[in-house]
C-alpha cells in the first residue's frame, strides 16, 4: 500500500532535503550548500579553527567578501582609506584568513566586491532549494530565490567553516500572504515596512517567513530580496519565496548558475519545491497591498513605521506599560512629538543604499525622480551602489551622472552609512532618510535619527529636503516608475 | 573547552527596556576588533556614556552597586536586530552570566547558548512581578540553577517576594540540548565532529549545488 505523501511547506522540502542526522532530542545536523563570509562576524571564528588545526571542510562551498568596515570613498590603487588601523586590520586579516584556507574573496579590487546578500544572488551563487548561512542577520535576502537562508553567530561561523554543518532545531513556518496589486509609487520596501509595523519587531521570532500571494508574484527579483532581506526585523530568522519563473529567468545565464543541460535539470528539481497544496502554516497573516501607502519609520525600531500620510502616534495610547515607555523613549530620542505628521519634517542626509535596496532597480527607481530635478539645499544626499558590479550598470546606464547633476554623492559599493562604522555616518541630532533596514538608536552614527523609506521616498525626500511622498512625482511623470 | 556552567547566585540589574537591540548591547564601531576579548567597555556604550565621554548617571549600569551583579533583568523581547556575537560576548565579558525576559530574538538566543550565557524566558507576568520584586528589594538575588533549570529568590528583607508574587523559587525553560552542553562543558563542534561518518554518507549522497571557486 502506497501512503499519498503528507503535503509540505518549501520550508519543509529544503529542511528534510538537508539533514544529515537527526538524533532523539538532540537538533539536527543540517548540511549547508553555501556559505557566506565577511570581515566582522568571521576573525574570530577562523582563530577558532586554528586553535583546533581544522582545515576548512568545504572551501569550494564557502565565498568571502569585504563590505561593512571598507570606506565607499574613491579607491586609488592599493591603498585603502580605512576609518582606522582596526578596520584595515580587520581586512588584512579575512585576505590572510582566505588566502590560508583557500576560500575564493570577491575583495576591494575586484570588479566583483559587494555587500555580501547582493553579490550571492548577483553570481548566481544564492539558488533555490539551498541551505545558505552568513555571520550576518540579513542573509535571509538570499531567501527571494527560494532558498533557506539565514544569519548566524561567529560560534555557529566556525562550525560550518569546520563541518560544513549546523545543529539546528527546524523552524515554524508563517506564511505571509500579500493580496492585491500595488499602486503606483508603492514599492516592495513598502510591504516589508508595513508587516514589520503590524506583526512588530517580535512577530515573527522562532519561525520562518513564505511570502506568498499575488503581489509577491508580480514583483522581480530585486524587490523579492527587499522583502527577505528584511524578515529579520520581523523577528524571523528566514524569509523566503517559492521559486517561479521569475526566479529562473533572474538566474539563467549568471557565473555560478548551472549551464546547458545541468540547468535544465536544475529547473526541474526547482520546480518541485513550491509548498504542496494543502501543506500547513503555524501562522499566517494576509496583508492587502493595494490598500499600501508609502510607509516610513518615525521610531527607533523597524516595527515603528507608518503611512506617509500617518501621524507621529501618541504614546498615552499605547495598549501596554511596556509600549508606553517605549514609545516615549524613541519619540524622545528622535526628537519627534506626537500627532504631527511624518511628512514634512526636515532631513539632513538622504541615503540610498544597502543590503535593502541597492540593486540596480532600487537605483534606477530613484535615478528616474531624480533626472533633472536637484536636492535641496542644505540636504545631503548619499547613493552607494550594493556592489561593483551594480556600480557598473548603473555607469552604463548614466545614473551615477544623474545623481551627481542632481548634487549627489556617488560612492564606491559597501555598507556605508547602514552600519556607520567604515567612515559614512550621521552627525548627532541629524534626521536621515535611509532606504536601509535599521533604524535602531546610533544605528547610522551617534546620536543620528534614521526615518526608513524605500528608494522612491527617499529620492523624492531629498528633492524636497523632508520627508515626502514620492507618488506625486510619480503620477507626474508614469512612465519612468512603475511603482514595481 | 567551555566551561561547564554550575548554579550562581547574584543580585539583578534591572533594565526594563523593551526590545533592546544589539546595536544598543553593543555599538557597530566595536566590531572592528578581531577578538572576542576586550569588549566590556562597549557594552552599552551609547547608553552608559555621554557623547564627551563622561558616564551618564542615570544608566544603570553606572551605579557603584551595579558593579559586581552577574543578572540582568531586561525587558521585553530581549535581542533583536544583528546577529553581532559581540553581544553575549560583551555582555559576558561585563560579569552578565544570565539575562531574564519574556523572550529573547533567535539568533540572541543561539549566540548566547554558545557561550554559557544563560536567555532565561519567563511569562509576562512572572517578569512584571520580577520588576516589582526589585524595585521593592533592590538587593534581592537569585540563584540560578541550569541543572535543576530553577532560579531561587533570596530576598534581603522577608515577605518581599510572598508580596511581588514571584515566588520562592520558579522553574525556566531552555533547549535540553543546550543545557546538556553547558552543564557537560562539552564542545558543539566535536560532537558533530564525532558524527563525521554522517556527513560522509550525506555528502556522497549529495552532490554540491556550487563551486564557489570555478
Ligand atoms: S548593508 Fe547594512 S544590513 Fe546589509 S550587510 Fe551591510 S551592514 Fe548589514
Amino acid at each position: 500500500m502506497t501512503e499519498t505523501p503528507r503535503p509540505r511547506t518549501l520550508v519543509e522540502k529544503i529542511w528534510d532535503d538537508h539533514v544529515v542526522r537527526q538524533e532523539e532530542g538532540a537538533p539536527a545536523i543540517l548540511a549547508i550548500d553555501l556559505h557566506l563570509v565577511h570581515e566582522v562576524t568571521s576573525p574570530q571564528a577562523f582563530t577558532g579553527l586554528r586553535a583546533r588545526g581544522l582545515p576548512v571542510r568545504h572551501p569550494e562551498r564557502t565565498v568571502a567578501t569585504e563590505d561593512h568596515s571598507i570606506p565607499t570613498l574613491p579607491r586609488t590603487g592599493r591603498d585603502l582609506p580605512t576609518v582606522d588601523s582596526q578596520a584595515a586590520f580587520q581586512v588584512a586579516q579575512l585576505e590572510r584568513n582566505c588566502r590560508d584556507f583557500g576560500i575564493p574573496l570577491h575583495g576591494v579590487g575586484s570588479d566583483t566586491q559587494g555587500i555580501v546578500h547582493v553579490i550571492g544572488p548577483e553570481l548566481g551563487l544564492s539558488q533555490p532549494g539551498m541551505t545558505i548561512v552568513c555571520g550576518d542577520s540579513h542573509t535571509a535576502t538570499h531567501g527571494a530565490v527560494g532558498a533557506l537562508a539565514f544569519g548566524i553567530g561567529t560560534s555557529e561561523v566556525e562550525m560550518v567553516l569546520a563541518t560544513q554543518c549546523l545543529l539546528q532545531r527546524r523552524p515554524k513556518t508563517y506564511e505571509v500572504r500579500v493580496d492585491g496589486r500595488l499602486a503606483p509609487g508603492v514599492s516592495a520596501k513598502d510591504i516589508i515596512l508595513a508587516l514589520i509595523a503590524r506583526i512588530g519587531v517580535g512577530g515573527g521570532t522562532g519561525h520562518v517567513f513564505e511570502y506568498t500571494g499575488e503581489a509577491i508574484r508580480a514583483l522581480g527579483m530585486e524587490q523579492r530580496m527587499t522583502i527577505c532581506n528584511m524578515s529579520i526585523e520581523g523577528g524571523a530568522r528566514a524569509g523566503l519565496v517559492a521559486p517561479d519563473d521569475t526566479t529562473f529567468e533572474y538566474l539563467r545565464g549568471r557565473r555560478h548558475a548551472p549551464q546547458g543541460a545541468a540547468w535544465d535539470a536544475a529547473v526541474e528539481r526547482w520546480r518541485t519545491l513550491p509548498s504542496d497544496p494543502g501543506a500547513v502554516y503555524d501562522r499566517s497573516i494576509t496583508l492587502d497591498a493595494s490598500a499600501l501607502e508609502p510607509m516610513v519609520t518615525y521610531g527607533t525600531n523597524p516595527g515603528m513605521g507608518i503611512g506617509i500620510g500617518g501621524h507621529i502616534p501618541d504614546p498615552s495610547a499605547a495598549p501596554d506599560e511596556a509600549g508606553r515607555r517605549a514609545l516615549e523613549k524613541a519619540l524622545g530620542y528622535m526628537d519627534l512629538r506626537p500627532g504631527e505628521p511624518i511628512a514634512g519634517r526636515k532631513v539632513d542626509v538622504v541615503f540610498i543604499g544597502s543590503c535593502t535596496n541597492s540593486r540596480i532597480g532600487d537605483l534606477r527607481q530613484a535615478a528616474a525622480l531624480l533626472r533633472g530635478r536637484h536636492v535641496a539645499a542644505g540636504t545631503r544626499l548619499l547613493v552607494v551602489p550594493g556592489s561593483q558590479q551594480v556600480k557598473a550598470q548603473a555607469e552604463r546606464e548614466g545614473l551615477d551622472e544623474v545623481f551627481r547633476a542632481a548634487g549627489g554623492e556617488w560612492r564606491e559599493s559597501g555598507c556605508s552609512m547602514c552600519i556607520a562604522m567604515n567612515g559614512d555616518q550621521l552627525e548627532p541630532g541629524e534626521y536621515a532618510v535611509s532606504t536601509s533596514n535599521r533604524n535602531f538608536e546610533g544605528r547610522q552614527g551617534t546620536g543620528g535619527r534614521t526615518f526608513l523609506a524605500s528608494p522612491l521616498t527617499a529620492a523624492a525626500s531629498a528633492i524636497a529636503g523632508v520627508v515626502a511622498d514620492p507618488r506625486p512625482l510619480v503620477d507626474r511623470d508614469p512612465a519612468v516608475v512603475g511603482g514595481r | 573547552m567551555p566551561e561547564p556552567v554550575a548554579p550562581f547566585t547574584s543580585r539583578v540589574i534591572p533594565l526594563p527596556a523593551e526590545n533592546v537591540d544589539t546595536d544598543q548591547i553593543i555599538p557597530a564601531r566595536f566590531l572592528k576588533t578581531t577578538e572576542k576579548s576586550g569588549l566590556a567597555e562597549g557594552l552599552f556604550y551609547n547608553w552608559r556614556y555621554l557623547p564627551d565621554g563622561t558616564p551618564r548617571p542615570d544608566f544603570v549600569l553606572n551605579r557603584p552597586e551595579m558593579a559586581g551583579r552577574a543578572v540582568l533583568l531586561g525587558g521585553p523581547n530581549f535581542g533583536p536586530g544583528s546577529s553581532r556575537e559581540h553581544a553575549p560576548w560583551a555582555l559576558l565579558a561585563w560579569g552578565i552570566r544570565a539575562v531574564i525576559s519574556t523572550g529573547f530574538a533567535d539568533i540572541f538566543r543561539q549566540n548566547a547558548l554558545k557561550n554559557g550565557l544563560l536567555p532565561i524566558a519567563v511569562p509576562t507576568e512572572r517578569h512584571a512581578a520580577l520588576f516589582e520584586l526589585v524595585a521593592a528589594d533592590p538587593d534581592v538575588e537569585l540563584t540560578v540553577d541550569l541543572a535543576a533549570q530553577s532560579v531561587r529568590v533570596l530576598p534581603s528583607r522577608p515577605g518581599v517576594a510572598a508580596a511581588a508574587a514571584v515566588g520562592e523559587t520558579f522553574p525556566f525553560e531552555i533547549d535540553p540540548f543546550a543545557r546538556q552542553m553547558l552543564l557537560e562543558g562539552t564542545d558543539e563542534i566535536g560532537y558533530v565532529l564525532g558524527r563525521l561518518p554522517a556527513i560522509e554518507t550525506w555528502e556522497a549522497a549529495h552532490p554540491a549545488r556550487v563551486n564557489t571557486l570555478a
